[in-house]
């Protein structure tokens, strides 16, 4: 009996193992460019340790089983009359349930580091003059100040582009262009059907709907070129619908928005 | 009992025609009707399992060179569509529910046979329909969700002759949903506790009530789309003032229940094959019990985790992230009791018994995907990605699925009285399980890196994967082979079974093989441990 014991604690310690080496050396995800990106990798990193545990110990104890206790040609009759066991039946009811809630609580922590429990209505620039109700996406932070210092954006989105708009230097653009360290605050709208604003190395995702204004904030932490992708189903050309967004030195981008920038339109 | 006979059925019987032709007929025998619902589905799942061929033919190069591209969204569409509405709800619950649920209670048939015999025939009229309506101006192309505004602005007939199809399949399944609940509760033979019916009628009384509550949701909704498409009304219409998230909201209201509509009976089926080939009882079973019907309620209250990156209130993404994620906890029992059947048993290693332990071990794998992409922060990375896709194929596919394939197995020398073919079997198991793998994991990679779902193009960079799950879709498609090639063979030649080849002692196998007309020459059995393994020899001796 204290074999089969310690036989059963080193597999599970050697699942845990191999979980955690799998969790911490192998990785599945794009290169990291935005605040959020490391917050949300470290959640992934941890229920990816978490579901390789699970999935590990599930498929060794079904095949063990298989193996174990297959019929051999020489026996007859049944297995033993086993219905259940309660106090066996609570444990996998009471550890499941904790591991869950402790899960569902981190990602709210993580939730929140990332903004997304904010409600952008009070601050958003944008926002003041009309009563239009603005849904929020995720954002990165809640404080005040730095959202005055936003770059603001406006991005309309139709079949099959993206258009940006830079109401402070009056010019549209079909690229993406944003200073690296610096807040910026997009307003999407879309013209036509439902799309969606999904950049991977941002991991940041947001629908665009007609008729109802959308905002997602984001705080891009990597000079470099990243793909702006359409994620909902808009039509023939969806797959086409790309853009691509370019993070730059601030001075870079104050060169490419002083040279785009339209002298305003006298009112 | 007095009345045995009712002398008008009797006259109707009469009249059936006998052979293979009462298969095309307006049969009343749930028999009957249970079979039809099988074979016409598998027909089905080969129109759909070609239109996903086609899918991963257009996706095994990054340009768009197949196929035009709106083909292409009709033909994901229809994949969508044909698969959900056309095999997996009607097989898992019409095939099975019809051909078992009778024989588990003890009845003689369904509650309401002629309502049963209209439930079937709705579904081979609105599929043609479907499938037709590629050749009037194209299919639907806007996705088996059919968000507006696109659906409204697609081009009309195909997405009206897709409303009108998936109204009639809704129906159907309504219609079926009142006749389980019916037979479960009122046609149990006199002394048949619920305690002891076998655990696929809990598993169908769960899904039924599923199915009575939010398919007329779906109904409703679709018929206000089908509004702003042909009538001009503005429900839906943003140009009309109308809102495209409340269409969104009713949609999964149903859609997501949906999921267990065609998960819960395979829980409940593979809890009928894995006692018998383990020579064990059911682990659990109250646990069981209970945990369907957790899902049940749960199942009705997460709808709007599919709708993270809509612009829903933070309130609202939170309740459904903890209110989904508990969903684990009920369907975690489940699994936890059937590796526990497992344990100790006397397993036959037989294809029933390698289907069931395939979908244990790709059910596991999505379950934990699921649970994580209930995690708002982590969805909204991977929302409409490849990775949702790989994530619900692991769901219905390797679980649902491997579940049908081992009960045709399981129940097919009940249907027939003759063995099917192990060694092929086994063969259909191992091309299934390896090309479904090689399909479905790598596609978890392309959605975390950046491959959108619903694309005919994509990133070069993301080619190679794309070819090897390509290569798992083409295994996949050449894995039927082994298994039709098994079907007939076995229907014409096959080993005869005798009346009960597993030694089972659920109701259905307590008759002849095939059964009889009634079920049962006499009186129905009083069945009180349908998973009595172990415990029948001890009395013998």
């Amino acid at each position: 009996m204290l074999d089969k014991n310690i036989y059963l604690i080193l597999i599970i310690s050697l699942v845990f193992a191999i979980s955690f080496w799998i969790g911490f050396n192998v990785n599945l995800l794009p290169a990291e460019a935005s605040i959020n990106a490391p917050i949300y990798d470290e959640l992934f990193k941890i229920l990816f340790i978490i579901g390789l545990i699970i999935f590990i110990g599930m498929t060794i104890a079904v095949i063990y089983s298989l193996f174990k206790f297959r019929k051999r040609n020489d026996q007859i009759g049944d297995g033993i009359a086993l219905e259940g066991n309660l106090s066996l039946e609570i444990v996998w009811t009471i550890i499941p349930s904790i591991i869950v809630l402790l899960i569902g609580l981190y990602s709210y922590n993580i939730y929140d580091r990332m903004g997304g429990m904010t409600e952008l209505n009070h601050n958003h620039e944008m926002m003041s003059s009309s009563n239009e109700k603005i849904w929020a996406g995720i954002s990165q932070n809640s404080n005040n100040e730095i959202a005055i210092n936003n770059l603001s954006i406006e991005v309309s989105a139709m079949q099959f582009a993206f258009l940006f708009n830079y109401p402070k230097g009056n010019f549209i653009s079909g690229e993406l262009h944003v200073p690296v360290d610096q807040k910026v605050s997009m307003k999407m709208e879309s013209k036509d059907v439902i799309h969606a604003f999904w950049v991977p190395e941002f991991r940041i995702k947001q629908d665009i709907i007609p008729g109802q204004p959308t905002i997602l904030n984001f705080t891009p932490t990597k000079v470099g070129k990243y793909p702006i992708i359409c994620a909902e189903l808009c039509g023939p050309y969806h797959g086409g619908m790309r853009a691509s967004i370019i993070v730059e030195e601030e001075s870079d981008y104050n060169e490419w928005f002083n040279k785009n920038k339209k002298p305003e339109v006298n009112l | 009992m007095t009345i045995s006979i009712d002398p008008q059925k009797t006259n109707n019987e009469s009249l059936q025609p006998k052979g293979w032709l009462r298969y095309f007929s307006f049969s009343l025998d749930h028999k009957v009707i249970g079979i039809q619902y099988l074979v016409c589905g598998f027909l089905f799942y080969l129109i759909g399992g070609t239109l996903a061929s086609a899918i991963r033919i257009e996706l095994a190069s990054p340009m768009s060179d197949f196929m035009p591209r709106d083909v292409y969204n009709q033909v994901l569409t229809l994949h969508g569509t044909i698969m959900i509405f056309l095999w997996i709800v009607p097989v898992v619950n019409g095939a099975f529910g019809n051909y078992l649920i009778p024989f588990y209670v003890g009845a003689r048939d369904m509650a309401f046979p002629r309502l049963n015999a209209v439930a079937f025939w709705l579904i081979p009229p609105s599929g043609l329909m479907l499938v037709a309506s590629y050749f009037v101006e194209g299919a639907a192309q806007a996705g088996w969700t059919a968000y507006p505004p696109l659906s409204i602005t697609t081009p009309q007939s195909g997405q009206i002759i897709w409303i009108l199809s998936v109204l009639l399949l809704g129906g159907s399944s309504i219609f079926g949903g009142i006749n389980f609940i019916a037979t479960i509760i009122k046609l149990r033979r006199p002394g048949l506790k619920l305690m002891q019916l076998p655990m696929y009628c809990w598993a169908m009384l769960g899904t039924s009530l599923l199915v009575v509550l939010s398919t007329p949701v779906l109904a409703g909704t679709l018929i206000l789309l089908s509004f702003d498409i042909i009538a001009n009304t503005g429900f839906f219409n943003p140009v009309l003032g109308g809102n495209v998230v409340v269409y969104q909201h009713l949609f999964w209201f149903y859609s997501h229940p949906a999921v267990y509509i065609m998960v819960l009976p395979a829980f409940g089926l593979v809890s009928e094959i894995l006692p018998v080939h383990a020579r064990k009882p059911l682990f659990g079973y109250t646990t069981m019990v209970f945990s369907i019907m957790g899902i049940v309620v749960l199942g009705l209250v997460v709808w709007a985790h599919h709708m993270f990156t809509s612009g829903t209130p933070p309130w609202m993404r939170l309740f459904f992230t903890i209110a989904t994620a508990f969903i684990a906890v009920p369907t975690g029992i489940k699994f936890f009791n059937w590796v526990a059947t497992l344990w100790g048993g006397k397993i036959s290693i037989n294809s029933a018994m390698l289907f069931s332990c395939g979908f244990i071990i790709n059910f596991v794998f999505g379950g934990i995907t699921g649970v994580a992409l209930a995690q708002v922060p982590f969805d909204i990375h991977v929302h409409d990605t490849y990775f949702v896709v790989a994530h619900f194929h692991y769901i219905v596919y390797g679980g649902t699925v491997f579940i049908i394939f081992s009960s045709i197995y399981h129940w097919f020398p009940k249907v027939t009285g003759k063995m099917l073919n192990e060694k092929l079997g086994i063969l259909h198991f191992i091309f299934t399980f390896i090309g479904f793998n090689l399909c479905f994991a790598p596609q978890h990679w392309l959605g975390l890196n950046g491959m959108p779902r619903r694309v005919a193009e994509y990133d070069p960079q993301f080619q190679f994967v794309n070819q090897i799950s390509s290569l798992g879709a083409l295994l996949m498609a050449i894995s039927t082979i082994p298994f039709l090639i098994n079907v007939f063979l076995s229907v014409r030649n096959g080993k005869n079974a005798g009346d009960n080849p597993w030694n089972a002692l659920t109701p259905e196998w307590l008759t002849s093989s095939p059964p009889p007309v009634e079920n049962w020459e006499g009186e129905a059995p009083l069945v009180e441990e349908p998973y009595g393994y172990g415990k029948e020899i001890s009395e013998q001796k």
